[in-house]
């Protein structure tokens, strides 16, 4: 990878001899993505980020497909990548609709099936949700869009390097997926576009990937992204058992060391402990090493920060803790108060987790969520019986927030 | 991303917890928001003599939260009542732009406490929880006037206290709502 910041400068574009091997680099690159998802080399468009996967794939559908419709169908818990896109198009007279999500996350395909038009240009659902873990029936959700022929795009950020993902027996049109979730460097992503998709490119003047993203190729960080993602093909199967068991560990054992906690996303039934029992029993499935919670009372900010003194790195969907301060969109969609939503926590297991990082963190969370319950007027509420979760009429804080960013 | 001051109060907050027989309560923010703070204020002789607090929030809201209880006790109210946001972010060291709102939240769960004990002491004027006769915060109906003494007398017709040598009440003269003449206890 470091030759091609070195050496190896030249662009992978230039006929001279600084251009053969950055070209040979990206050729190869472009081979071990594709295997990665079973896909053609040629089916492969880098880009430089898994949002702009996601922004090519829905602009390009909707801005190359104008003389069928202007319409697209995505599922309410896209990354914002998604539905920011879709937002911006509405200037150019776009519609669209967001098909709501069930409990566990999922898309039921007769909800998806309502929503298909004959303007609808492209249906995009993700593969797997970052937040709650969800994994989408997509190879049923792409048949039917099929049926309907209307192309399917699906968002593998949070699939790819978790599960084995094959786009030819998924049925998708696009799949987004970028580097890092193969453990490769930021700044590499690819789109796969099946092979005849019509597509209009968002960065043009140049013939790189096929006319379908202009710009010099970012050599270094894509032969970095080929390299990873063979290492992933090898090792999947060895990872995914490994953060399988881990994340298993967490929704066995949490329960029992921490009272009114919440997983959210599915949970196998056989998991579903007495004191996490509000939780959406599933036989949906989760991607492996992935947990997320809800530790009632404690904002999740605040557990962030003392999880990392603690040497646990974990996020949170709470508003507080995103840039926008809103409550994750994702956890609303799925029924969870806003309340509930302040209070989340994910944990991802890599494969370098150890069942000792997990041993650590089913030791530290439960002092910390007391400590800060212990401060907290919601368990103040709760303790004397009153509802901690009560809205009065019409309290919101959308003014108030916007005001501040103004 | 906050300063080590921030950290520091998010770490080690002070004054934490709720007081028993508040003089003024402060609850600003709600659940939809993600901050949620309660503030308690006790005053003797016009001085913030104890503030305590609860926070449901993220770092910020749980420094700025302590450092407003720090920075309030032993003041005026009138004292009290003139600390800013501005005033709290600076103390903290600063707060990152999309967490100012936080330290609003602190400045106006302490402010509505002080309104809170302002709003009892004068309502207890107006509704008689002050002895007639030496004007002291008494007790409820029935019990002596600690101060002077006296044992508090009550119009049975209204309920109102009674001037301290009169039968006559001043509020109703003597009649309920119906017009009825009360029997004197």
């Amino acid at each position: 990878m470091l030759t091609f910041l070195n050496e190896d400068f030249g662009s992978p574009s230039s006929m001279h001899r600084f251009g053969t091997r950055p070209r040979a680099a990206l050729d190869d690159a472009r081979t071990q993505v594709a295997a990665l998802i079973n896909s053609r080399p040629d089916d492969i468009v880098f880009t430089a980020s898994a949002s702009e996967s996601n922004n090519l794939a829905i602009k390009g559908f909707a801005l190359a497909h104008r003389d069928k419709g202007m319409h697209i169908v995505a599922s309410a818990t896209e990354h914002v990548s998604v539905l920011e896109a879709l937002k911006s198009l509405c200037v150019l007279g776009l519609e669209y609709d967001l098909v709501p999500v069930e409990p566990d996350g999922t898309v039921h395909p007769d909800k998806l099936a309502a929503a298909i038009k004959t303007e609808t240009v492209l249906v995009s659902v993700m593969h797997a949700n970052y937040e709650v873990g969800t994994i989408q029936n997509i190879k049923e959700l792409a048949a039917l869009a099929r049926r309907y022929r209307v192309p399917f795009h699906s968002d593998g950020t949070a699939a790819v390097g978790r599960i084995p993902v094959d786009v030819a027996d998924l049925g998708v049109d696009a799949y987004t997926f970028p580097a890092m979730s193969v453990y490769g460097p930021k700044g590499a992503a690819a789109l796969y576009l099946k092979r005849g998709t019509r597509i209009q490119s968002l960065i043009e003047g140049g013939f790189q990937e096929k006319n379908r993203r202009a710009g010099t190729e970012d050599v270094a960080a894509i032969a970095g992204f080929g390299a990873a993602a063979a290492v992933t093909k090898a090792k999947l199967p060895e990872w995914s058992a490994t953060m399988t068991k881990l994340a298993q560990r967490i929704f066995k054992e949490l329960p029992g060391k921490l009272d009114h906690v919440l997983f959210t996303g599915p949970v196998p039934p056989e998991t579903g402990p007495e004191s996490a029992k509000d939780s959406v029993a599933s036989r949906a499935k989760r991607i492996p090493g992935h947990v997320s919670v809800v530790v009632e009372f404690v904002e999740g900010e605040a557990m962030l920060l003392f999880l990392d003194d603690g040497g646990i790195a974990a996020a949170s969907g709470s508003s507080c803790s995103a840039k926008t301060l809103k409550a994750s969109h994702v956890l609303l969609a799925m029924g969870l108060p806003h309340t509930k939503a302040q209070s989340s926590l994910v944990l991802t297991m890599g494969k370098d987790t150890t069942d000792a990082d997990v041993t650590l963190f089913l030791e530290k969370l439960p002092p910390i969520a007391a400590r800060l319950r212990e401060i907290s007027p919601l368990y103040a509420k709760f303790k004397k019986g009153e509802d901690p979760y009560a809205v009065k009429p019409g309290e919101t804080c959308e003014d108030e927030h916007q005001a501040e960013h103004e | 991303m906050y300063s080590e001051k921030v950290m520091e109060h998010f770490r080690n907050p002070r004054n934490v917890g709720e007081i028993d027989k508040a003089d003024g309560v402060g609850e600003v923010g709600n659940p939809v928001c993600g901050d949620m703070m309660t503030f308690y204020v006790k005053i003797d002789n016009g001085i913030l003599t104890d503030v305590k607090f609860k926070t449901f929030g993220c770092g910020a809201a749980i420094a700025v939260s302590s450092m407003v209880s720090e920075m309030a006790k032993g003041k005026t109210v009138d004292e009290a009542m003139k600390i800013s946001n501005a005033d709290v972010a600076k103390e903290l060291g600063g707060l990152p732009p999309n967490k100012l709102h936080c330290s609003n939240l602190g400045a106006d769960a302490l402010h509505k406490a002080i309104e809170d004990y302002l709003a009892r002491k004068n309502e207890g004027e107006k509704e008689g929880c002050r002895c007639p006769y030496c004007d002291e915060p008494v007790a409820p109906p029935g019990v002596p006037c600690v101060p002077c003494n006296v044992k508090i007398r009550y119009c049975p017709a209204c309920g109102k206290p009674l001037p301290k040598d009169s039968e006559e009440c001043p509020e109703c003269s003597g009649h309920d709502a119906a017009g009825r003449e009360a029997a004197h206890q």
